[in-house]
């Protein structure tokens, strides 16, 4: 595909664009992740009290409460709700681990009618692929700062 | 005989009959009343969503064939295209029938070009009938253009909502009912828009061109048409065209309707209204042409706006190509 020359593009009419867009409410948008995101992490707390209630702690603590949160994320995914809940929160239902649980089990449950092997396990990673990819990579630039800092 | 890029039909090829299919959605708008068959459930009885795309395309080939009287032996070809790739529903809809198959592609303006080459096919005396059909659903177009279903995102303000839905109608020669009288070939318009969740501000210059050229060819003005009716441009596109259209002379403020701004009743996170190819199809098949053969509309003409991109060519940075094609209808 060739690049497209420039004066195909209209400037004029991209800035007309912009003044007719409806403006996204970053406020509102902020607000709604702020109160669903808190709300998921007061539950992960709760959960961490339950479990620590019945006697565990440490690595098995944190792992628990993942494993916990993430069954959730997932069963909400599988009952239609977790994106409901996504449509409103935004950032506030992706960023805690509930919404890495979603974007692995929502291409799964997509995909599934591509055959077990090519659909649904192939394609499970196409939108947690990016967050794998970045986490670790962040992870490694984390890593070697704290070696030499 | 041919005017610029706008072609008039002397033999004024007539529709014998139309079919709507549409979704649970879409039933609690303005076309509920008026389409033939509402899904109860999105997979329409099927396994996928893709199935349930070409079934409801193909239960609206039937349905018009067999509301125009016609026997499926007397269908001399069917013009179908829908927005998967490949063009899936279209051509495994086509193998339930006998009659020839032509696929066409022209993303949601499928309808109008369909109209526009079967009528020129009909208009010519090649063929005697023929079928125009096109359809799309939801959940099959989210997933190839967009995201999973399940996936917990936010949908911007100036996103559209994919119409499940599909809608036929058969063309022929008779001395009843609407007729095709004209129509203008469009042109491929970029004005450079890459956001591939503004379709409106990306295909408003398309469906300007088309509807002026329209207008210059025929020699007339907006006031001359009882509606101007574009595909899915939805609202923001719409208002984007009005301003468009107003600036080379012509308003068509007064009698200008989108299928895509009125498609949806509820406005929950369809934001702009209803787009693709089964959003003018449904609109025209249902609502339009039952309005126009009880003689509320007597002219109407019916531009369906087309965006030509992929995924692949949004994901290298291209910008979005459109189209649109212009049929005028009147009784």
């Amino acid at each position: 595909m060739t690049a497209k020359p420039r004066e195909n593009s209209n400037q004029n009419y991209l800035n007309y664009v912009k003044t007719q867009d409806p403006p996204t409410k970053h406020l509102n948008n902020c607000v709604s992740a702020f109160l669903v995101g808190g709300f998921i992490c007061s539950i992960g707390q709760f959960i961490r009290y339950l479990l620590e209630y019945a006697g565990l702690s440490g690595d098995e603590l944190a792992g628990a409460t993942s494993i916990i949160l993430i069954f959730l994320g997932c069963l909400l995914t599988g009952l239609g709700v977790y994106d409901r809940i996504g449509r409103y929160a935004g950032a506030g239902s992706i960023v805690p681990i509930t919404g890495f649980a979603n974007s692995v089990t929502s291409p799964a449950i997509e995909f599934k009618t591509e055959g077990w092997i090519y659909g649904m396990a192939a394609k499970m990673f196409t939108v947690a692929g990016a967050i794998i990819v970045f986490g670790v990579f962040s992870g490694v630039i984390v890593g070697l700062v704290y070696m030499f800092v | 005989m041919k005017k610029g890029n706008t072609i008039f039909f002397e033999n004024k090829p007539a529709i014998l009959s139309y079919a709507a299919v549409c979704g649970t959605k879409e039933s609690e708008g303005v076309i509920g009343s008026f389409a033939d068959v509402v899904l109860k459930d999105d997979m329409f009885g099927e396994s996928t969503f893709e199935k349930a795309e070409c079934k409801m395309l193909s239960t609206a080939i039937s349905l018009a064939v067999k509301k125009s009287g016609l026997d499926e032996g007397d269908i001399d070809v069917l013009f179908s295209g829908d927005l998967l790739n490949q063009i899936i529903s279209a051509s495994f809809a086509a193998r339930n029938y006998d009659f020839p198959f032509l696929g066409v592609y022209s993303a949601c303006s499928t309808m109008s070009e369909s109209i526009l080459l079967g009528s020129t096919l009909v208009d010519g005396g090649y063929v005697n009938t023929a079928v125009c059909a096109t359809g799309s659903h939801f959940a099959s177009a989210e997933r190839q253009y967009r995201y999973p279903l399940e996936l917990g995102c936010t949908r911007p303000p100036q996103a559209q909502w994919t119409v499940t839905g599909a809608g036929g109608l058969v063309l022929g020669r008779s001395q009843k009912g609407v007729k095709v009288t004209c129509g203008t070939m469009g042109r491929v318009r970029d004005f450079g828009v890459t956001d591939v969740n503004n379709m409106g501000a990306a295909m408003a210059p398309a469906a300007a061109d088309t509807i002026i050229r329209h207008f210059r060819d025929t020699q007339t003005e907006p006031a001359d048409f009882d509606l101007i009716l574009t595909g899915d441009l939805g609202a923001l596109g719409s208002r984007i065209l009005k301003d468009l259209t107003w600036e080379k002379g012509f308003d068509i403020s007064a009698n200008h309707v989108d299928c895509g701004e009125i498609i949806y009743k509820v406005v929950e996170s369809e934001f702009q209204g209803g787009s693709g190819a089964g959003c003018s199809a449904t609109v025209l098949n249902s609502y339009i042409l039952e309005k126009m053969n009880a003689g509320l509309y007597k002219r109407v003409l019916f531009a369906a706006t087309g965006a030509l991109l992929s995924t692949v060519s949004s994901g290298q940075g291209e910008s979005i190509p459109c189209i649109s094609h212009a049929v005028r209808l009147e009784i």
